[in-house]
């Protein structure tokens, strides 16, 4: 694609046509789950329309063009995050589901006297299962540090990574304060004690090009529905032979290569983790998705969202009452605000009145929120099909409301 | 008056405003009057969780009649609470089960006393129930 025409872009996200209220809505809301272009909608909506068919499994025509169509998305991801191989994708339900597989599967690994570090702002879906793995395993948890400015700290990292720390399991780019963590750093050092390191992409795949060999990460999650695909799919990225180690999630069908009555063999990797029918619509429209980035590019997404993330923090900034809760540099455009006085609640409540979609609450982090004594923010996340006129009104609204309940 | 009588009050009330403006403005104005509930009160067996806001619900018998004290950390659930107690508070337990809480619908904030706002509204309606059930049981 050349040049990008905004207006083109916006046309194909039927959703921006929707209002609410009466007033064209406003989406500030894409960190929780973005926005679906007209192709994803019409890949899943012809899928179901042609060729629909369970896959691996028929001997007839659509069954084997539903499991090529379905095979080549896996070699879609592999060329999209430039894994080495095809294997090492496995389909989930979803950034969560991805990260659950790790933690379940490592459950017979782990012992007391091993640690597991995270960090204070993950998200709960990647803080939960670690508790959840540290109470049945006798290992403890660890958190790395977060600054004043949503920076991880990095002695605490350094203080805490030791030869007991079996899994770094630490997220790309923070839902909340929009920090980029050097995650390519942080796994080479991990590396150096035998330290498996998970990252968690939700956020991070949505901004950039991501590239796990580059990376030399052992695990890499993600969801579709947040980089213009469809809920319910996501992807677990692992290493081979970190695939390997994992004891399975789920058991059913389509993992298994031999069942008699008393004994299982599985197969290999990746269908061992892929208990069950698996979502082809959402793996399909996850297709869709990566051919509509391809097609546009990083570079041009980049750009556009740099601008509106500019944009946003001047005019939050130039509004005078506005504090933003992360101010790292180069951050992903992300902004969770709060206003002395006022509740996050009302704030959120008053400024859907005006056809804004934002967020409140503690957006799954409560540990962060707490440690900073917040009880709640508000946030904006932006997108590339986000406009300067949008945030105008963002602002204005927020000027509006601030009248009312101060 | 009854609680009915009441509600038809509020209804009537809320009908003369011209847009969600008003409205708010109104029920935030609500919020910013409510009477503090005594800190001692204040406690944790008294307090409503909801992710977003919480919500702090007092409640005592005297002469056969329930009458509650609440306070929000937020002002809009503050204002709306304000409204439920004008309503509810003041009444007999067996008055306060039969309510029908439909008023609330009628005045639009049926949004706020969803189970996905996890603002404490909801939680504290069910709790103002279970105190009645609880005083009913009591008296008898």
């Amino acid at each position: 694609m050349n040049e990008l025409d905004i207006a083109e872009v916006r046309s194909g996200f039927p959703a921006l046509e929707m209002k609410v209220y009466g007033k064209p809505v406003v989406y500030l809301d894409s960190a929780a789950t973005s926005l679906k272009p007209i192709r994803v909608i019409n890949a899943i909506s012809d899928y179901y329309s042609t060729i629909n068919s369970n896959v691996h499994r028929g001997s007839y025509r659509f069954s084997q063009m539903s499991s090529d169509a379905f095979d080549q998305v896996r070699h879609q991801v592999k060329s999209f995050i430039n894994a080495l191989k095809w294997e090492e994708i496995v389909f989930t339900g979803g950034t969560t589901e991805s990260i659950n597989t790790v933690a379940n599967g490592l459950s017979a690994l782990l012992k007391p006297g091993d640690e597991i570090l995270i960090s204070e702002m993950e998200h709960h879906s990647n803080m939960v299962p670690w508790q959840f793995l540290a109470k049945r395993t006798g290992a403890s948890l660890r958190f790395i540090s977060v600054d004043q400015n949503g920076n991880l700290d990095w002695e605490s990292f350094l203080s805490l990574l030791n030869s007991n720390t079996k899994i770094l399991a630490i997220t790309q780019t923070s839902n909340v304060l929009g920090t980029n963590n050097p995650v390519k750093k942080m796994a080479a050092l991990a590396h150096e004690f035998g330290t498996l390191v998970l990252i968690d992409g939700a956020q991070g795949i949505v901004h950039g090009n991501v590239d796990v060999q580059d990376l030399d990460c052992d695990f890499y999650c993600f969801s579709a529905h947040k980089m213009y695909g469809p809920m319910g799919v996501g992807v677990l990225y692992g290493k081979k032979e970190k695939l390997e180690m994992l004891q399975p999630l789920n058991y059913g069908g389509g993992m298994i290569d031999q069942v008699t009555l008393n004994h299982t063999s599985l197969k290999s990797i990746p269908q061992r983790l892929e208990a069950g029918t698996p979502n082809v619509s959402g793996v399909i429209g996850l297709g869709a998705a990566i051919d509509f980035l391809n097609d546009i590019g990083w570079d041009q997404i980049q750009s556009l969202e740099q601008n509106l993330s500019e944009y946003m923090l001047q005019k939050l900034i130039g509004l005078g009452f506005v504090n933003i809760f992360g101010d790292s540099s180069e951050k992903a455009p992300i902004y969770s605000i709060f206003i002395e006085g006022v509740h996050a609640y009302d704030l959120g409540t008053l400024l859907d009145k005006f056809g804004i979609a934002c967020r409140t609450g503690f957006h799954c982090t409560q540990v962060l929120h707490e440690k900073a004594g917040l009880n709640g923010t508000l946030r904006a996340s932006l997108a590339f099909y986000n406009t300067k006129e949008e945030i105008d009104i963002f602002a204005d609204a927020l000027v509006k409301t601030r009248q009312m309940l101060l | 008056m009854s609680i009915q009588e009441i509600e038809k009050e509020v209804i009537e009330e809320f009908e003369m405003f011209d847009d969600w403006m008003d409205k708010y403005n109104y029920i935030i104005d609500l919020g910013k009057k409510l009477k503090p509930v005594d800190l001692q009160f204040k406690t944790e067996n008294n307090l409503v969780t909801g992710c977003q806001s919480n919500v702090w619900l007092h409640a005592t018998l005297e002469n056969g009649k329930v009458h509650f004290q609440a306070d929000s950390d937020a002002l809009i659930p503050k204002g709306i609470v304000a409204i439920l107690l004008r309503v509810l508070s003041g009444h007999s337990p067996d008055e306060l089960l039969k309510a029908d809480m439909g008023f609330i619908k009628a005045i639009g904030l049926e949004e706020h006393l969803s189970p996905n706002r996890a603002n404490g509204l909801l939680s504290m309606v069910e709790r103002m129930k279970k105190i009645a059930l609880s005083f009913k049981a009591q008296q008898n």
